[in-house]
């Protein structure tokens, strides 16, 4: 990747990024991919949040569900790790919390496949600061 | 894509009562099953809401209507009216406490507005691995900010304005920090991040750098051009692997894209960082004696002043700054001073992260704006005690902190009203005791630790603690005297007041503070020889109930030190001095026939 040169050259790096929904799954703009993210920090990790990982990495695809799965840090629900956000195109995320292998199983096949939720849901109660100007 | 319509989400915490919750869901599937939608609408069990204190709670999806207090009964209610008319059910909407009104959209609940994030703005959003996904979140615009349109003046006032004060612990300025590493003329200078997290309970900074690592390395950029200095140093202790990894993976990142480096953006600005390890020693979070271990010398504490400001790495100017303060101040540079300064207190500003643990159920990391109360922590946030067990008090600031109880619960969270109640902030840990915890036995736990911690340098801290921990040690088992209670605290005082840097200063906190909170159970100790709490083995004492023994003799023979006596189909009897209380014959007996007094 070339070096960011200029504020003006980040600015553009960025919201290139923002548009790229399919390689950057966290872009805001409305993008049409599947996404599941693991919340893999130690706690996590420690929990299984590894295995659950390559769970649906294999699963998603053996299934032929098309996803993007991807890690991140800390979602801050300890008490129910491993936890999962999943978000639907045009939906809001959802996160499950004591993602074993069986619910894992249970959210490819129900919540992602049909849109039925599935026994789990650990709901949001916080907000998040936006950095845009 | 979904073949339902309707969700209806039923909290499952346990808080919210499991068995009524349970006959919520039961009821609503039946009412739907009669009205033939139970096709098209589902209910489902969910984690705890955080809202135990109106609990049970359904929410309804998508328009996101939000129940409480709600019972079995009224399943029929909510079927029939919303889901079937589309009615909101006036009576079990949530009512805004200050206007009195009801709230129809969960979005727009004050509840929903208890926790903000900044400093984990991206902690479980993006990929900590890849750079990009923190540009995209507006990642670096701080730093192309700062480079670009101010001065370090203007950079430093800015971040004073905000009113931000060192996450760490001590609750200094962060902008006069700043300001008197700026102030030292210097051909060199240091910015340090102190990742030395180190007390029981907390895990704040390790999410951080392990969720969002590039916003703790743009902001020691921005650090080091307001200060005037080049190289950033992050002491993180080597306990810490995975940290260490996304470190150095986002380090690499940002070289490689000239985000750190020589001439970043063009602008002529130099800015590198290394890590250093730390082999986790208490004593290494303050910043002389970190700044000693990184030297390559012993993890000691030296006076101040000198203060790092003025002689610090290598006796040059250094601004050392806690993770979390650092990982706010991109925020705090994007979106201005004076927004910062409108979250939190009148003297503590902006949001602070938690790390909730102990006898709570929903053990997890929260951030709250300063000025938020216990209450709002521990039973909404935090979903209340487990095993419904009655709240004791709460340990914040961890080993230098002090223990807060019941009537500390209304209490705004900032900095002064913590040492106001006779604990601290620290560094965020919140460790929550119910009433089986003996707060003997939690003095003691906690002194265990400092006296491990000690360095060992000045005598205070050194001897004093150990003698500390001993007459707990004494306390616990029984042997203390009324007099001792006095030589606690006349002994926590001196140490306070004599040792020679934070960790000797603060660590008979924990014993000053449950002395003055639980005076009756620390004279229950001495006087009665009990523990309120039935915690301390020693003041435990087994009894075999006359009525209930039918002499089967099990408990004589799983007993390891032949302290029960007694025939065969006769009344057995367990002689105290002997009994180890291991507790292996009242596990034994079917009959119930052995309790503790």
């Amino acid at each position: 990747m070339s070096k960011i040169k200029s504020v003006a050259d980040l600015k553009m790096r960025r919201d290139k990024l923002r548009s790229a929904s399919e390689t950057l799954i966290n872009a805001t703009e409305p993008d049409s991919a599947i996404q599941v993210k693991v919340s893999m920090a130690t706690c996590g990790i420690a929990s299984g949040a590894k295995t659950v990982m390559e769970f649906f990495m294999e699963q998603l695809d053996r299934r032929n569900v098309v996803a993007v799965v991807t890690q991140t840090g800390c979602m801050g629900y300890c008490y129910a790790e491993p936890t999962i956000e999943v978000k639907l195109p045009g939906q809001e995320p959802v996160v499950f919390g004591f993602v074993d292998l069986k619910r894992a199983d249970q959210i490819i096949e129900k919540y992602i496949k049909t849109g039925e939720l599935v026994d789990g849901i650990i709901p949001v109660n916080y907000q998040t600061i936006d950095l845009k100007e | 894509m979904s073949k339902y319509s309707m969700h209806l989400l039923v909290c499952g915490g346990t808080g919210c009562h499991a068995a009524e919750s349970d006959a919520i869901v039961c009821n609503l599937r039946d009412e739907l099953e009669a009205k033939g939608l139970l096709d098209s609408v589902q209910v489902i069990l969910t984690g705890c809401f955080g809202f135990c204190e109106k609990g049970p709670i359904v929410k309804v999806m998508p328009d996101n209507t939000f129940y409480v207090q709600v019972k079995p009964e009224d399943a029929q209610t909510i079927v029939e009216e919303h889901v079937i008319k589309g009615r909101k059910v006036n009576r079990l909407l949530y009512k805004d406490p200050l206007t009195k009104e009801a709230v129809s959209d969960s979005k727009h609940m004050v509840f929903y507005k208890k926790q903000m994030r900044i400093a984990l703005r991206n902690c479980g959003f993006i990929n900590p691995e890849n750079i990009d996904e923190y540009i995209a979140r507006d990642g670096y615009q701080a730093l192309g900010k700062v480079l670009t349109e101010m001065s370090p003046e203007e950079t430093i006032k800015l971040v004073k304005d905000s009113g931000q004060r060192g996450r760490g612990g001590g609750g200094f300025s962060t902008g006069l920090k700043w300001e008197l590493a700026r102030k030292n003329v210097s051909d060199e200078k240091y910015v340090v991040c102190n990742a030395d997290e180190g007390d029981p309970g907390a895990f704040m900074d390790r999410s951080v750098l392990e969720g969002d690592p590039h916003s703790v390395l743009e902001a020691m950029a921005i650090c080091g051009y307001s200060i005037g200095a080049s190289d950033g140093l992050i002491y993180i202790r080597a306990e810490y692997p995975l940290a260490i990894e996304r470190l150095k993976i986002a380090i690499g990142q940002a070289r490689e894209y000239g985000l750190l480096g020589d001439n970043i953006f063009g602008t002529g600005f130099s800015f590198d960082i290394t890590l250093r390890y730390g082999a986790g020693a208490f004593v290494c979070g303050e910043e002389t004696a970190l700044i000693h271990s990184m030297e390559g010398l012993r993890g000691e504490p030296t006076v101040k002043p000198p203060f790092p400001a003025e002689s610090g790495y290598r006796n040059k100017p250094t601004n050392v700054n806690n993770v979390e303060t650092f990982a706010s101040i991109p925020a705090i540079i994007l979106k201005g001073a004076r927004w910062y300064s409108s979250i939190g207190t009148e003297k503590s500003k902006g949001t602070k992260v938690f790390a909730l643990a102990g006898k709570i159920n929903n053990v997890g990391l929260i951030e709250v704006p300063m000025g938020t109360t216990l209450r709002e922590v521990i039973f909404e946030i935090g979903g209340g005690i487990r095993n419904v067990k009655k709240f004791k008090g709460v340990q914040t600031g961890g080993p230098s902190g002090g223990c807060l109880t019941e009537k500390h619960l209304d209490t705004p969270i900032d900095f002064d009203n913590l040492i106001a109640a006779g604990s601290m902030m620290g560094s965020g840990a919140m460790i929550v005791l119910d009433e089986d915890d003996c707060m003997v036995s939690m003095a003691k736990f906690f002194l265990e630790f400092t006296v491990e911690e000690s360095c060992g340098k000045c005598a205070p801290c050194r001897i004093g603690n150990k003698r500390l921990h001993e007459l707990l040690g004494q306390i616990c088992e029984g042997k203390g005297s009324l007099a001792d209670l006095d030589r606690l605290k006349n002994m926590s005082l001196v140490i306070k007041d004599t040792s020679l840097c934070g960790l000797g200063q603060t660590s008979p906190n924990p014993v000053l503070s449950m002395m003055d909170n639980f005076r009756e159970e620390y004279v229950a100790h001495v006087t009665h020889k009990k523990c309120p709490a039935g915690q301390c083995k020693s003041l435990m004492e087994y009894i075999i109930n006359l009525d209930n023994c039918v002499g089967c003799t099990a408990c004589a023979r799983v007993c390891p030190v032949n302290a029960i006596t007694g025939e065969r189909k006769e009344v057995h009897l367990i002689n105290s001095a002997t009994c180890i209380k291991c507790g292996a014959c009242m596990e034994k007996c079917k009959f119930d026939a052995i309790y503790i007094s």
